[in-house]
């Protein structure tokens, strides 16, 4: 993975010891709140419903073990021993005091990690395939061009004040699993025609108030165009993009507004102009950032495990994590596994410090020191030997992180909500928890398929509830939590955005709602068909009439 | 309804009501409650003095009731506020899950 050279090392500890004298200046009374809240913010201190919250970036979701221990240290020392990992491939501390920052900020340059960036009108923290690098249907890793983006966009002088906040994210691989569609820019990496790779580039595309999929705005883009290209699509929306207008400053407002024919004609016609003299990555660079990422030496491997196909079929418990938490990878012998943070009962995305000490020890002795966060709110293994698949099961079991309900409905992304979030309208978690435990035998989930459940505290979408098969969305009714519900989106290659369905449950109705809307589809289905394909069949008069009875 | 005044500390964040003595108190039950409008005017106003001493951010005045002599805060989120913990499930939704 990428290491900080002795300029990353330096500016990063500049900016703590910058940070701690502002604390300071705040703490003595030289600077008021609102003097000192933009300056926690470009250092991920927000201040929540019941203390302050820490944004830790976590780039393109891929951890050392050094550094999940450091956060784990950090969960203890500083925080209630739990941290939250969030859709951003984030890590968020919900009880930090504000005194304890500076040490906290100290203690992440140290394993060369940092909050900037995870919040303001900035380009944020660039997200990836958590399988990066691992995955057996990947046409080229990533992370080195997340690494980049991050480089050239850290503290970029004329991207710093955006109309608003800015997300990008990467996929290299044939099945997007960053959720690319619903990002500012999405970027896919394919084989062009001339047999070379380059970005399929899209924009546009988010959450929020109004979700909008991304557009392609680019079939094919050369990598080494990629960042004087992005500075042309970034330039226009800094120019043109809205901001006397808090929920239209977003690209995917301009975009929408202008149509994708009038962007793209602006962002080329600036590409045109600016290209010559934009500094593009000079080829040394590169080829520096590449070398971070040589994938670590895996000899090939059997593929077959006796004790493994044994296993398979004595315990179906085994053999269901074996399906779901267990993905191909690029080498013969060799597996990905899911962590899953989604056992019914507990929080989904939250980790012990304890757990993060063991997931780092996992990552050490069966993973070549690599772990990764996933979108969905999961801790992967990326490099994982078939033969020690059952030993890596049997540790994860006892630690209560052995559930086998990667992708299922089961793996439910949630938000705080109103448990955390000062801008939450209801709670979450607790509506998770409960869904989670109406839907806790896995034959069940395993009948039911692959099946995505998200859920939003409010309409600002950290839950990503539009881009979920199932979206739950809390609202605030008249001092009462009511819950809407949406069908039919997908975060994947045939993204879409979810119909609401109808009028609101209240919370206690809302597992018995999702347990109408399971039954209907499963009612409905064709053979081999999952939820998603069964919706875009049948449409929404089935689940409706289940839900509120005939018209 | 009478009215207690709520912030946040500002060196951990915590929340925190004005209490009768005049100190910030984690405890709900032992905030000052003002009855008139003027008695609300009163609080914000020391309140205000207690941002510019630093002692807390984030301040407004907030509506209570009362049952029973307890302060109940109203809001599922203040009620929330006011537990200083998450998650706390069945108790508030009015038919159980
Ligand atoms: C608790 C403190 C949080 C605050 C104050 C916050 C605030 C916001 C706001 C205001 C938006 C809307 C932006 C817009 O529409 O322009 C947003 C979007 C989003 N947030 Fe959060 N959020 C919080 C926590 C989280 C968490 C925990 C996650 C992940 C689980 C997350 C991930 C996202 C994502 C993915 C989006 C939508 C994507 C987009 O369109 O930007 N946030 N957040
Ligand atoms: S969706 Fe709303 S409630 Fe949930 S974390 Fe984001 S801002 Fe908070």
């Amino acid at each position: 993975m990428y290491r900080y050279d002795e300029f990353d090392h330096a500016f990063v500890h500049e900016r703590v010891a910058q940070f701690r004298e502002q604390v300071e200046r705040r703490l003595l009374g030289k600077l008021t709140e609102d003097e000192f809240r933009p300056l926690r913010l470009r250092n991920g201190l927000y201040l929540q419903l019941h203390a302050y919250m820490l944004r830790i970036a976590i780039p393109y979701g891929v951890l050392s073990p050094r550094q999940l221990r450091q956060l784990a240290m950090i969960g203890r020392r500083w925080d209630r021993g739990y941290g939250h990992f969030t859709t951003r491939q984030n890590l968020q501390f919900n009880w930090v005091k504000l005194v304890d920052v500076p040490d906290i900020l100290s203690a992440l340059a140290e394993v060369e990690m940092h909050c900037i960036q995870t919040s303001g009108n900035c380009v944020r923290n660039v997200t990836a395939d958590p399988f990066a690098g691992a995955a057996n249907d990947e046409i080229e890793d990533p992370r080195p061009w997340c690494e980049i983006l991050r480089q050239w966009s850290t503290l970029h002088p004329e991207f710093s004040w955006l109309p608003r906040k800015f997300k990008i994210a990467i996929s290299g691989a044939v099945e997007d699993r960053a959720a690319i569609a619903f990002h500012d820019i999405g970027l896919k990496i394919v084989r062009g025609p001339d047999g070379k790779n380059g970005f399929r580039v899209f924009v546009g595309g988010g959450m929020g108030r109004t979700p909008y999929v991304g557009q392609e705005i680019r079939p094919f883009l050369a990598k080494e165009h990629l960042l004087s290209y992005i500075e042309s699509i970034l330039r226009v929306y800094n120019l043109h993009g809205r901001r006397d207008n808090l929920n239209k400053a977003r690209i995917k407002i301009l975009v929408n507004q202008l149509g994708i024919d009038k962007f793209r004609e602006d962002v080329e016609a600036d590409w045109e102009q600016t290209r010559k003299d934009a500094i593009d990555l000079p080829e040394d660079e590169r080829r520096r950032i590449m070398s971070y990422f040589a994938p670590p030496d895996l000899p090939p491997r059997p593929i077959r495990d006796e004790g493994l196909d044994q296993r398979r079929i004595t315990d179906p418990v085994f053999a269901n994590w074996l399906k779901h938490n267990v993905r191909p990878h690029q080498v013969p012998g060799y597996v990905s596994v899911v962590i899953s943070l989604k056992e019914p009962g507990r929080t989904p995305g939250d980790a012990s410090s304890d757990q993060m000490d063991f997931a780092a020890d996992l990552a050490e002795r069966y993973s070549r020191n690599e772990a990764r966060v996933n979108y969905t709110q999961n801790l992967i293994l990326p490099h994982v030997a078939r033969s020690d698949l059952v030993s890596v099961y049997e540790e994860l079991k006892a630690e209560g992180l052995a559930t086998g309900n990667y992708d299922l409905l089961g793996d439910m992304i949630c938000c705080p909500g109103l448990d955390y979030c000062n801008l939450a309208n209801a709670r979450s978690i607790p509506i998770a928890k409960e869904i989670a435990k109406r839907f806790e035998d896995p034959a069940r989930q395993e009948l039911i398929g692959p099946l995505r459940l998200n859920m939003s505290g409010c309409i600002n979408a950290c839950g990503h509830h539009h881009s979920g098969n199932i979206g739950i969305l809390g609202v605030d009714k008249k001092g009462t939590e009511l819950y809407q519900i949406s069908l039919g989106g997908s975060p994947k290659d045939d993204a879409a955005v979810g119909t609401i369905i109808g009028p609101g449950f209240r919370a206690e109705a809302v597992p018995q709602a999702i347990d109408t809307i399971i039954s209907t589809y499963l009612a409905n289905r064709n053979d081999g068909e999952d939820f998603l394909a069964t919706w875009r069949r049948v449409g929404a008069a089935p689940f409706k009439e289940a839900l509120y009875g005939a018209a | 309804m009478p009215n207690v005044v709520t912030a946040n500390r500002l060196l951990d964040g915590i929340v925190v009501y004005l209490a009768a003595d005049g100190s910030w108190t984690e405890d709900i039950g032992c905030a000052r409650l003002a009855e008139t409008e003027e008695e609300t005017k009163a609080l914000e106003a020391e309140a205000a003095r207690a941002v510019a001493e630093r002692l807390v951010v984030a301040v407004y005045p907030m509506a209570v009731a009362l049952h029973d002599g307890a302060v109940d805060p109203l809001s599922v989120r203040e009620r929330i506020r006011a537990a200083h913990r998450t998650t706390l499930t069945k108790d508030w939704y009015d038919v159980p899950l």
